[in-house]
């Protein structure tokens, strides 16, 4: 198994990452050798076995529905690469 | 309706549950504050923030479930769904993917007017998420950069997705219709559409009827912005229009072509078709490893279950089968809310006769609390007093249309009904009173007797008028009664 | 030179309380180490001693005017830069975040400072804790204090190396794969990754959420008690903390185990594993035995998988980790100018060409955007594993990579739980190799990521483990061993390593530089 300069771009735009072609180049190959590693999970049968997504088997952890202060805005917004004041700013999203 | 197909349509609902705080933080979800106060580092997506469930958001979808007839999970987990834009600064939205809370429930519906014949919508599954922020674009696209207003981001979303099952616009109308009535009655949402607590997204398709009885079903689009159920109604009408159209020029059947989103444009009433690139369907689904699963026991759903009081469709069955209501006045009341029910019930165990409290209710409570703008609640009549006022019509002591007067009265001045009935001088005519006026009125008319011997009886309405000259408190029914009465004697 | 520096924070503390030492002393002895020795290591991203010895100054009033200080009061601790400090920066060593200031403060901080640590300084990482040389830092490298050609290991590599070099007694680290532990065998110090929801996440930057814990580095097992005691603990901040009682681990650290039962894995002793290490581990369980515990061989028939399903499971959920930093709410942006230029030109250049399809594809200037931030915004080793796990997670790979992965990790997990039916503790080393040279492995990530053999399988499993020195190479790098226990069995570990220390001398060494 092994891994294509095509997958790598496409994978690259639904991770929202910008590539060069010299970074293309290496990921393609680099990742098809990972890849090609993670190949030694399919000699074991796991038909069976449950998917373990967690490290603790804790369940039904709630917190309860109080107010806790918010943040004011002008903290919140302080750190934001491009605001109004009000608003967050992004480019213009056009259509969807 | 256009008989050469069946419209086939699923909605998928999204309403916000009545909490006071976000989904994984404390910040508040009140609607309308300015933006971005509402805000904190967990539902602004800060780097180290973890999120932490809301109690009241789970029982809330729970109850609401229970109340769909929905199988209840026994464990459910919490995945994360992702895409990026700018009103997810997550860049995911937590969510359920393949194991939601609750699934296969159903929502009975029916139409008063018998439009379409009562059914069950099935529900495939309603689970819990987290709702994104707001992002305003400029009129002029691409003139102005996007605003993004987070206040929104991490409110508690219920997403309530039905089977499709229904075959008409009208359908449609009546599942949301009556959707919005069990959250209200179950106040786990406000579902107000123009603050966006109640969104609708439409599924849409045709089958094509053919000569030879084939169907053929046309590719399904997703249906978008519709702001009002009005405005879903119409949006489906001309979206099954418009596919049946294209149909006929192409010929495009179900799984010819990918599946389109189109929006509802409301002032051009037309559906449009939205950009959409393919790759940004890959949601990578995967539990959220911040966030354990839940385990719900047969207790617990039983405990929801008798907590749920009587819905909607129990309590129209019950001033149906008690009260002996038409489906049609049974809807009214009931579909008015939990409130006018409960006023209702009062007023007709109160004065003993369903039918008079219902046509009371029906008519002049609800038009005066249209006419003033006021809740049922609010309402200065309240069920005894109302009672009182219809014993009184029921007992013959006071007409219809005096009543009527009574009841303006009583509401404007907050007096009972018979401080209102003395004031104005209604006042029962005593029984031998009336019988001797009636006798007298018979001896004075020999024309109008000789009418009525002759079959004429609506000759008989001539005594109510004179009656009602010499004395304005005679019950009208009664006087006609005792007149035919005396007559019939002679 | 024997220094304040070069005592344990155990022994300082004491002083401390009994009014020999005062926190200014202290706190002066450790940033004089820094001033002189961190410009050839490079463990501190940020250090700053005024405020510091103003710390410092505060807790000695406090002391002297007799009010209550906190279990920690006037003892410097340095804290990796993945953990949020209210008002300071937090940088995660990454461009992204290079200006990024945390309103608030992460659990184990605001544990840290209720119990009157002086934070001395912010430690080195590999960026996002992605790497294990803390070569990733976009910042600086980190050397190791005992060859400066080497690297401490990674990713707490500032946070290892500042112990070693005696620039802080206490240190803060985080474990995702083995990052505490790795860089605490290469370094010669002890370093403790606790059981998975021992210590809160809140405000530890994630990498990989479920396999993430942070944990203490210090000189000994004594010393790394006293500090676990004061970060350990349930949180209502952090859904995946466990609510059990912390024990005290500083007063049981210094009771012996009896009748302890130690397993040596088997597939641990395979190909690949550098004679120096294995003699000195071996040395080790000699020791043991000499202590009174019995070794068992014993097997974890799944090990050898830990590394495919780690390097999965990580960067699948780091790539949904990073979807975060995308220059819109806060961190890096890219120049919007240059970036609507760029497509500009793009389009010029798919007009003459007339190529309508690649008009049709372009980015949208949002899409863009965050490509160009997310690009510029992160190095190398971030952008591959967030290009490996988008991948694992995507449609039609996601069965065969990450739930795949799901599953070979239970079965490791069983694994341990089957072992740890018969023995108390498992055995055996942290690396193959001591500490290897600066650059060696940059440029070839899997034999990267074949370092964490040995340390992974404990993060999927959810188990805590500890890394303490047992012997040094020819070339006079130090060789880690490890323990490892069931899921809360700290005490078990600090224990364990402590008798082992009470019997040997590795732990003191110190390097000269």
């Amino acid at each position: 198994m092994s891994l294509s300069r095509a997958e790598v771009e496409r994978i690259a735009l639904l991770g929202r990452l910008q590539l060069s072609e010299a970074e293309l180049a290496a990921m393609t190959e680099q990742l098809g050798q990972v890849i090609g590693y993670m190949d030694l999970l399919s000699e074991l049968n796991t038909d069976d076995v449950e998917p373990m997504a967690h490290a603790v088997e804790i369940s039904n952890v709630f917190r309860p529905d109080e107010l806790t202060p918010s943040y004011d805005r002008s903290t919140m917004l302080a750190r934001a690469p491009h605001a109004d004041g009000e608003f967050y700013l992004v480019p213009a999203v056009l259509g969807d | 309706m256009n008989e050469s197909y069946t419209t086939i349509i699923g909605l998928e609902v999204h309403v916000q549950l009545l909490t006071r705080t976000k989904l994984f933080c404390g910040c508040s979800t009140k609607f309308g504050a300015p933006p971005n106060t509402q805000t904190c580092p967990i539902c602004t997506g800060l780097p180290g923030t973890l999120p932490v469930m809301n109690r009241r958001a789970f029982e809330l979808a729970l109850r609401t479930a229970v109340a769909l007839n929905c199988q209840i999970a026994r464990y459910t987990k919490w995945d994360r769904k992702q895409y990026y834009y700018p009103d997810l600064p997550k860049g995911y939205q937590i969510s359920q993917y393949d194991l939601p809370f609750s699934s296969d429930g159903y929502l009975e519906i029916r139409d008063p007017k018998a439009r379409f014949e009562p059914k069950r919508v099935g529900i495939i599954r309603a689970h819990l998420e987290e709702d994104a922020g707001k992002s305003m674009h400029d009129e002029k696209a691409g003139e102005a950069d996007s605003k993004i207003d987070l206040n929104r981001a991490g409110t508690p979303l219920l997403e309530i997705v039905s089977q499709p099952d229904m075959r008409s616009p009208l359908e449609a109308a009546a599942y949301l219709d009556e959707l919005k009535l069990l959250l209200t009655y179950l106040e786990v949402s406000d579902c107000n559409m123009q603050e966006g607590s109640l969104r609708v997204d439409a599924n849409v398709n045709i089958h094509v009827h053919q000569p030879d009885g084939h169907r053929i079903p046309t590719p399904i689009v997703e249906v978008k912005n519709m702001n009002s159920f009005r405005a879903v109604e119409r949006a489906l009408a001309y979206e099954a229009e418009r596919q049946y159209e294209v149909f006929q020029q192409t010929g495009q059947r179900l799984g010819q072509v990918p599946k389109q989103t189109r929006g509802w444009d409301d002032v051009e009433n037309i559906t449009r078709a939205q950009r959409h690139k393919e790759e940004s369907s890959d949601y990578r689904y995967f539990p959220d490893p911040d966030l354990v699963p839940v385990t719900v026991t047969d207790q617990q759903i039983e405990a929801v279950q008798a907590g749920l009081g009587e819905l909607p469709a129990d309590l129209r069955h019950r001033l149906e089968l008690t009260y002996n209501l038409t489906p049609y006045d049974s809807d009214v009341i009931v579909n008015k809310g939990r409130g006018l029910v409960d006023y209702y019930l009062q007023t007709a165990e109160l004065c003993g006769d369903g039918k008079l409290a219902s046509n009371w209710v029906t008519q002049d409570v609800l038009r005066e609390l249209k006419e003033r703008k006021l809740s049922i609640d609010e309402f200065p009549l309240r069920p005894p007093a109302l009672a009182d006022l219809l014993k009184k019509v029921k007992a013959g002591d006071i007409d219809t249309t005096r009543g009527r007067e009574v009841f303006l009265a009583m509401l404007a001045g907050g007096r009972s009904a018979e401080a209102v009935m003395a004031e104005m001088g209604f006042e029962k005519v005593d029984e031998s009173a009336l019988v001797e006026l009636c006798r007298e009125l018979v001896e004075a008319n020999p024309k109008l007797v000789a009418d009525v011997k002759a079959g004429k009886l609506q000759a008989a309405g001539a005594f109510v008028g004179q009656a009602k000259k010499k004395n304005p408190n005679v019950n009208p029914g009664r006087v006609r009664e005792i007149c035919l009465e005396l007559i019939g004697k002679m | 030179m024997s220094s304040l520096a070069d005592r344990t924070a155990t022994e300082l503390l004491a002083d401390l309380s009994s009014g020999r030492l005062t926190s200014v002393e202290v706190t002066q002895a450790f940033v004089d180490r820094i001033e002189a020795h961190d410009k050839k290591v490079g463990a501190f991203l940020r250090f700053d001693s005024l405020p510091a010895l103003e710390q410092a100054r505060q807790v000695d009033q406090r002391r002297r005017a007799g009010q209550p200080v906190g279990r920690l009061a006037g003892l410097p601790v340095a804290v990796k830069d993945l953990l949020c400090s209210r008002d300071e920066k937090t940088t995660c060593a990454s461009r992204i975040l290079a200006d990024f200031v945390a309103p608030y403060d992460a659990t184990v901080v605001a544990r840290l400072k209720a119990a009157d640590a002086v934070l001395i300084g912010r430690t080195n990482l590999d960026e996002f804790a992605m790497g294990g040389s803390t070569e990733n830092s976009a910042f600086q490298k980190t050397r190791n204090p005992w060859d400066l050609e080497r690297t401490p290991g990674g990713s707490s590599g500032g946070a290892a190396a500042c112990v070693a070099a005696s620039m802080a007694p206490l240190s803060i680290g985080t474990d995702t794969g083995g990052s505490i532990r790795q860089p605490a065998g290469l370094c010669g110090v002890t370093g403790l990754k606790p059981t998975y929801g021992r210590v809160s996440r809140f405000g530890l930057v994630a990498f990989a959420s479920s396999l993430d814990q942070i944990g203490p580095l210090a000189s000994n097992a004594q010393d790394a008690a006293l500090l676990l005691e004061v970060i350990a603990g349930h949180d209502a901040y952090d859904s995946t903390s466990v609510d059990r009682p912390v024990p005290a681990y500083s007063q049981s650290v210094r009771q012996p185990l009896e009748g302890l039962t130690l397993g040596l894995v088997r597939e641990h002793f395979g190909e690949g594993l550098n004679g120096e290490v294995e003699a000195a581990v071996r040395e080790t369980v000699g020791v043991y035995r000499s202590l009174g515990a019995k070794v068992k061989d014993i097997s974890l028939p799944h090990s050898k998988y830990g590394v495919a399903a780690y390097y999965i499971i990580a960067p699948s959920e780091a790539s949904s980790n990073l979807a975060r930093y995308d220059g819109v709410h806060y961190g890096y942006r890219t120049d919007e100018k240059a970036m609507q230029a760029e497509l500009a030109a793009e389009r010029q250049r798919f007009e003459s060409a007339g190529n309508k399809r690649a008009i049709d594809e372009m980015d949208t200037p949002l899409v863009r955007l965050y490509r160009r931030s997310r690009a510029e915004g992160f190095g190398a080793e971030v952008k591959r594993r967030i290009i490996l796990g988008t991948y694992a997670l995507s449609a039609g790979y996601a069965d065969k990579f990450y739930l795949k992965a799901l599953k070979v990790r239970r079965l490791i997990r069983q694994d341990f739980d089957k072992a740890f039916q018969e023995v108390d503790l498992i055995l055996g080393p942290v690396t193959t190799s001591p500490a290897f040279k600066i650059g060696e492995k940059v440029n070839d990530p899997l034999a990267m990521y074949l370092v964490d053999l040995y340390t992974v399988s404990a993060n999927l499993a959810g188990i805590g483990g500890i890394a303490f020195p047992c012997g040094f190479s020819s070339g006079g790098l130090p060789i880690g061993v490890q323990l490892q226990a069931p899921p809360f069995e700290e005490d078990r570990l600090l224990r364990a390593c402590h008798m082992y220390q009470q019997a040997t001398e590795w732990h003191k060494r110190r390097p000269v530089l």
